[in-house]
């Protein structure tokens, strides 16, 4: 328990001093102005939200062969996170994209085979709520979460057929990208390794609360049993 | 080679039950000539605009036709108490897939090719002087809706409100198949047809990735 409460400080103290290394310390960028502050959560959110679908992914796996409920608990919990900061990405993008860019949204590759993926996790927590008996639903679900994170890339290169308005990509995105200023790289860096961190926290608060429901639903079956 | 004669006889066994009743297709091509109609009062385009949006909207239509074709394919078997037993027949479970998948293409290609007359005389685009190349597509296509179709129905079917839930898991999953196949049927319906070949060869991918990840995870999907 004490754990835990250090963990939420430390992620929560995290956050809030990333927001002020983001509004303070970076400098402002020189054509996009403060706008481009928003980087800082937007990019980092995404790259924290991927991370915990590709987790989400992994524990779909181990569910299908080890058929244990402890990773059908992590795959929900990393399914709801990664949700969450995907939201996150979609709202800031266009708060980002409509005075940079002139519109709120466009069907780039980038942004749309975000929505898709919002969308198919989206489908993934409600097919979860339409499957009764806990052993179906937890095979079945991991099941459509392995289809829907194969369709992911293929969403991707799909609609890189259609011309792209997303910027480059900053980082490996050829020889001339990445962040010219070293402070906006230090704030950077420490920004995605806090939403790391922060996600890290709450994927554990809601696996912590998913095997709890897990033991109450067994206690309750047991009570319905005697 | 138990796999291909188990997968023969159920073929036979899939297209025997269709072709008693027939209500599958005959409710897919009216399904499809509704929307296509639909869109047209919709939009009323004119002869350039049916070149550029009507093969996307005749794509959207065999979507939303094939998401409620592919209902039947497992409730049939489960509200029939089916399935037990076809388990029990089959040395492998992926020949129950592969032979619901073979006849869910050939279904939906059979409808396909009966609206394609009437999509062209309705759209007014000429179809004839690329139409190997247009069946190519609407091949390649069909076997990517039926095969993720085909997995998803054996999960909707396991879940309540099963009718809502297959349309809601497969039309996202999809979104790579409409978009590429759309690209490509523009490209050959213009004025100036384009091949895209890159487009074909996405569409075989994709078929050929979601036959691997069926053939790895399909038996799961069956569990009792």
């Amino acid at each position: 328990m004490a754990k835990r409460v250090v963990f939420a400080a430390i992620s929560f103290l995290l956050v809030a001093v990333a927001g002020y290394a983001a509004f303070y310390v970076a400098p402002t960028e020189r054509t996009m102005g403060l706008i481009q502050r928003i980087f800082y959560f937007h990019v980092s959110s995404a790259w924290a939200g991927m991370d915990v679908l590709i987790a989400c992914f992994v524990a779909n796996l181990l569910y299908v062969w080890k058929r244990d409920s402890k990773y059908d608990a992590l795959g929900v919990a990393c399914a709801e996170v990664g949700l969450v900061f995907m939201t996150v990405v979609l709202i800031t993008g266009p708060i980002w994209g409509h005075p940079v860019w002139g519109i709120w949204w466009t069907w780039d590759a980038r942004l749309t085979s975000t929505f898709v993926l919002w969308l198919l996790y989206v489908s993934y927590l409600l097919l979860r709520t339409l499957v009764e008996e806990p052993e179906r639903r937890a095979l079945l679900s991991s099941l459509f979460g392995i289809f829907a994170f194969v369709d992911v890339p293929l969403v991707w290169f799909s609609i890189r057929w259609w011309r792209t308005q997303h910027p480059a990509p900053v980082f490996m995105g050829g020889p001339n990208s990445g962040l010219a200023d070293p402070t906006m790289k230090k704030v950077f860096y420490f920004c995605v390794l806090v939403m790391h961190v922060f996600a890290l926290f709450l994927v554990l608060e809601r696996y912590a609360l998913e095997k709890m429901k897990h033991e109450i639903d067994i206690l309750k079956r047991e009570l319905e049993v005697a | 080679m138990a796999l291909l004669s188990n997968t023969a006889t159920l073929l036979g066994k899939e297209l025997r039950t269709e072709f008693r009743s027939r209500e599958l297709l005959t409710t897919t091509v009216v399904f499809i000539l509704v929307v296509l109609i639909l869109f047209s009062f919709a939009i009323s385009p004119t002869t350039e605009e049916s070149r550029e949006f009507g093969p996307g909207l005749l794509w959207l239509a065999i979507l939303f036709a094939a998401s409620l074709m592919l209902q039947p394919c497992f409730l049939r078997e489960q509200s029939n108490d089916t399935l037990s037993s076809l388990r029990l027949a089959v040395s492998d479970p992926f020949a129950i897939f592969l032979a619901k998948l073979i006849a869910n293409t050939l279904f939906l290609l059979l409808t396909e090719v009966l609206m394609l007359p009437l999509f062209a005389v309705f759209y007014n685009i000429p179809i004839l002087p690329k139409l190997p190349l247009l069946l190519l597509v609407l091949f390649l296509g069909s076997v990517g809706i039926s095969v993720a179709g085909t997995a998803l129905s054996a999960i909707s079917a396991q879940a309540r409100m099963r009718e809502l839930l297959l349309p809601l898991l497969l039309l996202p999953l999809l979104t790579p198949v409409l978009v590429v196949s759309a690209t490509v049927c523009v490209a050959l319906l213009d004025r100036e047809p384009v091949v895209h070949w890159q487009g074909i060869g996405f569409l075989a991918a994709f078929d050929l990735i979601f036959l691997t990840v069926l053939w790895l995870f399909g038996e799961y999907l069956l569990e009792e």
